[in-house]
């Protein structure tokens, strides 16, 4: 897959059609790439794609639809709802942007395969759905799907929402662990409010206030963020488990309501291993209670459920008998 | 050379807690990082690498250092002190153990801060040897040996033994007060596994990394190099890299007005962010590609410029492992030193 969507890049800018492209980039390691802005056919020489592209490279489009000439963006099934979103807010111009949708069949966490204890990992070679993993001492194995990422498990499926043409054999999979997306966020409700304050505080006291969460968001496209500005009083730094945590997540949570495509890079950046996604699924499930299954970014030209107004709308007494927990 | 069957470690550390608290690598909820251990936690003397690095002990990400008080007309000011009793942090690697002498240059020596001098003074660090480095660790660059991983005391786990070898005077003294818990041990064992572990550290993929390109006085070469722009392309100006970092050493003083009173903190700052030394008239570094760059100088040119040709990095590969989106000082030096 990777020398397909190589070949077709380089001969999109060779016939002009784009002046450069956003993918990702070789790195150090087998696992380490990063995401790069290609300005010419030659530049793709490194590029890569494989089991270690998770990022969502949306996002930089806001930075790169700009200049003159075609910019081309390689998105991934669920990249596509992120871009969709940015739409819907005009926050880029597609008239500016080719897209190749491509294929994935899901994305490897290196950590995962850390936490397994395999340490010093030099090269892993996919075997059907099991991973031959090298390190430095010795081989190991284990299976793919143990240690796809976070956002990979509830999948939303192959199919591309926007593309200008698709690279990918999978379009129309459907797998089969995504039922399992609201089962944490389940878990939560049904525990005492004590006790999910207790695992709340848990999660958030690690948290280092590295703003990793929120900057790779590409629902967080603020010009500057409320937290950056230290004239609003609750700018800061510092990461006191007390309160500043929660009330930086909960804001965040709130603010990103109804435009979360649930992407899952906020988990996925995170150093700390904060699980973010489960604040944000609790919003898309309670949702889809009051307003109907709706799925951010899904279309780039619906109306989002919290910034729209039907006479259908629940009104806030009844949310109660919702029974929204 | 002591030692203690690492299945009775719980005990060891029950006597350290009687000496004082005891900062040790601890899992919750599922990451490691130095907390004050106590019976019911998770110590996790395998992980290399924790999460924030040991220099959270001595320079704590937050930390409170005054707080004012109005009463009518009274305005009273109550400074914090700093600590005054002694504790020790257990399971430092030996590239967080030189973060210390890092960062004793900039808090002890240049202009001294009373807070860390006080804990770096109260504070025992017991090291432990690497029998595992990681494919991100790049110590040697620095000149770390991490099969003698420094300190007061290092500590070294052989099989199901943990090894004990004081080496300062503090270390020594510590270690008299801990009673008979250590039994005696000679020196075979660990000699040997020091020989595995050079081994392995000879066979890393970033053994080869050098510093050789950079260094002091070289300002001008690297300032305006071309190369910023293309590295620092992705980095989405997040702090992960500077606050997984045991040697990044900037902070930032602010107060917080509690409703009734101000606190006045210190926190750490990070280079990589807008607000970073904004003054009256805007950040001077106005681009990712400046702040990128600062950081990157800052540890590889500038830090040496002021400290004898110190680097301000020890290899820790904190970095390597945890940037969004994979950019880190190793990239930077190759791009930049070649190789
Ligand atoms: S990425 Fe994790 S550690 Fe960083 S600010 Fe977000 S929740 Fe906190
Ligand atoms: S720059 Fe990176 S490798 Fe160097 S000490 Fe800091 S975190 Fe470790
Ligand atoms: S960088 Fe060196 S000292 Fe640090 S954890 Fe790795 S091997 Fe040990
Ligand atoms: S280099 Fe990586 S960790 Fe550092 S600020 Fe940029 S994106 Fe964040």
């Amino acid at each position: 897959m990777q020398e397909v969507i190589k070949k077709r890049v380089k001969e999109l800018f060779d016939n002009n059609t784009i002046v450069r492209a956003i993918g990702w980039e070789n790195g150090e390691f087998f696992y380490d790439h990063t995401p790069a802005v290609f300005d010419s056919a030659a530049d793709m020489d490194v590029f890569v794609y494989d089991n270690f592209c998770a990022s969502n490279l949306s996002k930089y489009l806001i930075n790169h639809c700009a200049p003159e000439g075609k910019t081309l963006v390689l998105l991934k099934p669920c990249d596509t709802y992120s871009f969709n979103q940015l739409l819907t807010e005009h926050r880029i111009n597609k008239d500016n942007i080719y897209i190749i949708g491509i294929g994935c069949d899901g994305m490897v966490d290196i950590d995962k395969i850390r936490a397994l204890g395999i340490k010093g990992i030099t090269k892993i070679t996919q075997n059907g759905d099991e991973l031959v993993i090298d390190t430095m001492y010795g081989e190991k194995k284990c299976k793919k799907a143990d240690v796809l990422l976070e956002k990979c498990l509830s999948c939303k499926g192959k199919k591309h929402m926007i593309y200008d043409e698709l690279i990918s054999e999978n379009e129309d999979e459907m797998p089969q662990d995504a039922s399992k997306r609201f089962d944490l966020v389940n878990e939560l409700e049904n525990m005492t409010s004590e006790e999910r304050f207790a695992f709340w505080q848990n999660e958030l006291s690690k948290c280092i206030r590295c703003n990793a969460c929120r900057n790779i968001c590409p629902a967080c496209s603020c010009r500057k963020c409320v937290f950056d500005n230290s004239a609003s009083g609750v700018a800061s730094k510092a990461n006191a488990d007390s309160f500043e945590e929660k009330m930086f997540h909960i804001i965040r949570a709130f603010h990103v309501a109804g435009r979360c495509t649930d992407c899952g890079e906020c988990t996925r950046v995170c150093p700390q291993g904060i699980p973010l996604h489960l604040l944000n699924r609790k919003f898309i499930k309670d949702i889809n209670t009051l307003y109907g299954e709706y799925q951010a970014g899904e279309t780039a030209d619906q109306r989002g459920p919290l910034t729209d107004y039907t006479q259908q709308d629940v009104e806030p007494t009844f949310i109660s008998d919702k029974e929204v927990k | 050379m002591q030692k203690i069957k690492l299945e009775n470690i719980n005990e060891l550390l029950q006597s350290m807690a009687q000496i004082g608290k005891v900062y040790a690598p601890i899992e919750k909820a599922g990451q490691v990082n130095y907390y004050e251990w106590n019976k019911d936690a998770k110590l996790r003397l395998d992980v290399l690498n924790t999460v924030k690095s040991a220099k959270d002990v001595f320079f704590p990400q937050t930390e409170d250092l005054a707080s004012f008080k109005t009463e009518g007309k009274e305005i009273s000011i109550q400074a914090e002190k700093p600590l005054d009793e002694d504790f020790a942090v257990f399971g430092v690697r030996a590239c967080d153990v030189k973060s210390f002498d890092i960062l004793d240059k900039v808090f002890i020596e240049e202009n001294t801060d009373e807070f860390y001098k006080a804990r770096r003074e109260h504070g025992v660090v017991i090291s432990h040897a690497c029998n595992e480095p990681e494919e991100t660790c790049f110590c040697t660059t620095f000149g770390i040996d991490a099969s003698a991983p420094k300190g007061d005391i290092e500590t070294y786990t052989v099989g199901d033994t943990l090894y004990w070898l004081p080496v300062t005077d503090k270390g020594k003294e510590y270690s008299a007060k801990l009673g008979n818990i250590l039994e005696e041990a000679d020196e075979s064992q660990v000699n040997k596994q020091k020989e595995t572990i050079k081994a392995i550290m000879d066979k890393l993929p970033l053994k080869d990394v050098t510093t050789q390109a950079f260094g002091a006085g070289k300002t001008m070469e690297y300032f305006d190099r071309p190369e910023w722009k293309e590295l620092s392309e992705a980095c989405i100006g997040c702090g992960t890299c500077t606050y997984v970092c045991p040697t990044c050493q900037c902070y930032d003083i602010r107060d917080y007005d509690t409703g009734k009173s101000i606190e006045r903190f210190r926190c750490w700052d990070s280079c990589m962010y807008s607000d970073f030394t904004m003054m009256a008239h805007g950040n001077p570094r106005k681009t990712q590609t400046e702040r990128f760059r600062q950081r990157f100088m800052h540890k590889l040119v500038y830090f040496p410029d002021n400290n004898n040709g110190e680097f301000s990095c020890v290899g820790c590969g904190r970095c390597v492992a945890k940037c969004p989106i994979s950019m880190n000082i190793v990239k930077v030096m190759k791009a930049l030193g070649g190789k």
